[in-house]
């Protein structure tokens, strides 16, 4: 059997161009030997939920700075809904107001990394999640 | 663990009928072990051997990935009723320390998004050299049997020995961009070898001049009347002066490798590559390469899958102390490496040496 790999999507929703920082996750991501499959700049809601369809990925990391959360997170999740893959857990970056987070996980949000997040810690709650290890 | 981790006959069935779902999870299940890859290709074999396979190969940032995307979206601009459904699988490196990836091909195929006729996959190379990933051959499988038309294979970033597109793929298309290097890189054997369709990408480059003439001229190097194809086998072939169809003269035509500009950011040059894959195609189907191509790579398969079968059986039948202590007796210098061989197979029963046969258990 080979070893499990963890496939994670990298996503940039929304219209704000700056990448560094979903780039400085999908490159952190890399290191911790996972598969990071990186989709760039300015995605719609339709594309992020296709892509991690045909990529068949065990978690979705979205990195949104521009406000634009509050109505393109919800739409994520009811597609992700409406193809049946809430199983999929959704991690969320950037610049998320505190105001904002209940309602990010109330509508499904399996965890929020604010700026200055160590790297390990996002490793180990994708890897506690996907695999059900600490 | 989440979801449904095996493969079943209903999870067959679904991607056979083009669910995009079952297709994508299948590509997982092949990926991620042997036993679950042998379990789908038994199952789908029969199906498959239908689409046509293009391997897109060359340097890292020569275009491939952006090459793929124009591609792909020209060809689904044609007539909705013939045009095909296209399935592509790009495969980016393993990280050789961490065994990490990061799998950037989709950024340059955005414009592809939303079509329903396009399904495209990252790969992990996941340690295999060569190109492609150990899965690709499996995984081309199922979006064969899925019913796509035609499968795009997006290699590595590729230098000069990575070529096992070449076994994989009906045609192969090497790309470069300007500056490669002198004529010289270009006479050197590999990559360049394997070709069906020469590009030259990023053909707005002022410097691609000597690029493209230093392909044309390891192009018509290319000794006449004969040809090299896959796996490096020479097959003479009879010049058919001033034709490249053979329809004047009736006899076989003779593929001469095309060298196409293109400039993929803007479309540039990408319907004539179109043109240049849809004429191999034919070529290979008029002179019945096509079914050349199919017993190599079917050959090339089954040596390989005998390969591991007889690996495993050898492990399984050398206790694990015995192998141990042959490695460090040819440390220590002690035993030479082909002693050693010989101990070990005669261990397990087979014959030392090769040319006597292999004994049967």
């Amino acid at each position: 059997m080979a070893e499990r790999k963890i496939r994670v999507l990298i996503a940039k929703p929304g219209l704000d161009g700056h990448d560094r920082g979903a780039k400085v996750i999908a490159r952190g991501l890399r290191d911790a030997g996972m598969e990071v499959i990186y989709t760039g700049l300015r995605q719609t809601p339709e594309m992020v939920v296709e892509a991690a369809l045909q990529e068949d990925v065990d978690a979705i990391g979205l990195s949104m700075l521009s406000g634009a959360h509050v109505t393109l997170v919800p739409a994520i999740m009811a597609l992700l809904e409406a193809q049946a893959m809430s199983d999929i857990p959704v991690f969320l970056g950037g610049i998320i107001p505190n105001d904002d987070w209940q309602g990010m996980r109330d509508s499904g949000v399996s965890a929020i990394f604010g700026p200055g997040t160590p790297m390990d810690e996002i490793v180990a709650a994708i890897k506690e999640r996907v695999l059900g290890e600490a | 663990m989440r979801r449904n981790d095996e493969v079943t006959p209903a999870l067959l069935a679904q991607a056979r009928a083009g669910s995009r779902r079952a297709v994508a999870r299948l590509l997982t299940l092949v990926e991620r072990s042997s036993a679950d890859a042998e379990q789908v290709v038994r199952a789908l074999y029969s199906a498959t051997g239908r689409a046509h396979i293009v391997g897109i190969t060359g340097s890292p940032g020569s275009g491939k990935s952006t090459v793929v995307n124009e591609l792909a979206r020209h060809l689904r601009a044609g007539d909705p009723d013939i045009r095909p459904q296209i399935g592509i699988i790009a495969v980016d490196p393993s990280s050789p320390f961490t065994g990490g990836a990061l799998l950037g091909d989709r950024v340059r195929m955005r414009d592809l998004a939303g079509d329903p006729g396009i399904f495209i996959r990252s790969m992990a190379s996941r340690g295999r050299l060569g190109g492609l990933a150990a899965a690709t051959a499996a995984a081309v499988k199922v979006l064969d049997a899925a019913g796509f038309d035609l499968i795009l294979v997006e290699t590595v970033g590729a230098g000069q020995a990575e070529v096992d597109i070449a076994a994989t793929a009906h045609t192969v298309l090497v790309i470069e961009a300007p500056g490669m290097g002198d004529d010289i890189q270009s006479i050197k054997a590999g990559i360049l070898e394997i070709a069906d369709v020469l590009v030259v990408n990023k053909a707005d480059r002022a410097n691609k001049g000597a690029t493209v003439k230093a392909l044309q001229m390891m192009l018509h190097l290319n000794p006449a009347g004969t040809r090299v194809r896959h796996h490096g086998t020479m097959m003479a072939v009879d010049p058919v002066p001033g034709s490249t169809d053979g329809a004047a003269t009736g006899e076989m035509p003779v593929w001469e490798t095309p060298l196409l500009e293109t400039v993929a950011t803007e479309g540039r040059g990408i319907p004539e590559l179109a043109v240049a894959i849809e004429r191999h195609r034919g070529h290979l189907r008029q002179t019945g390469e096509w079914q050349t191509r199919e017993t190599d790579r079917s050959r090339q398969e089954i040596d390989q899958l005998l390969q591991e079968r007889f690996m495993a059986h050898l492990r399984r039948a050398v206790p694990a102390g015995e192998r141990e202590a042959v490695i460090a007796a040819v440390a220590s210098r002690a035993l030479d490496p082909y002693t050693a061989v010989g101990q070990l197979l005669a261990t397990a029963r087979l014959a030392a040496d090769p040319a006597a046969g292999v004994e049967p258990e």
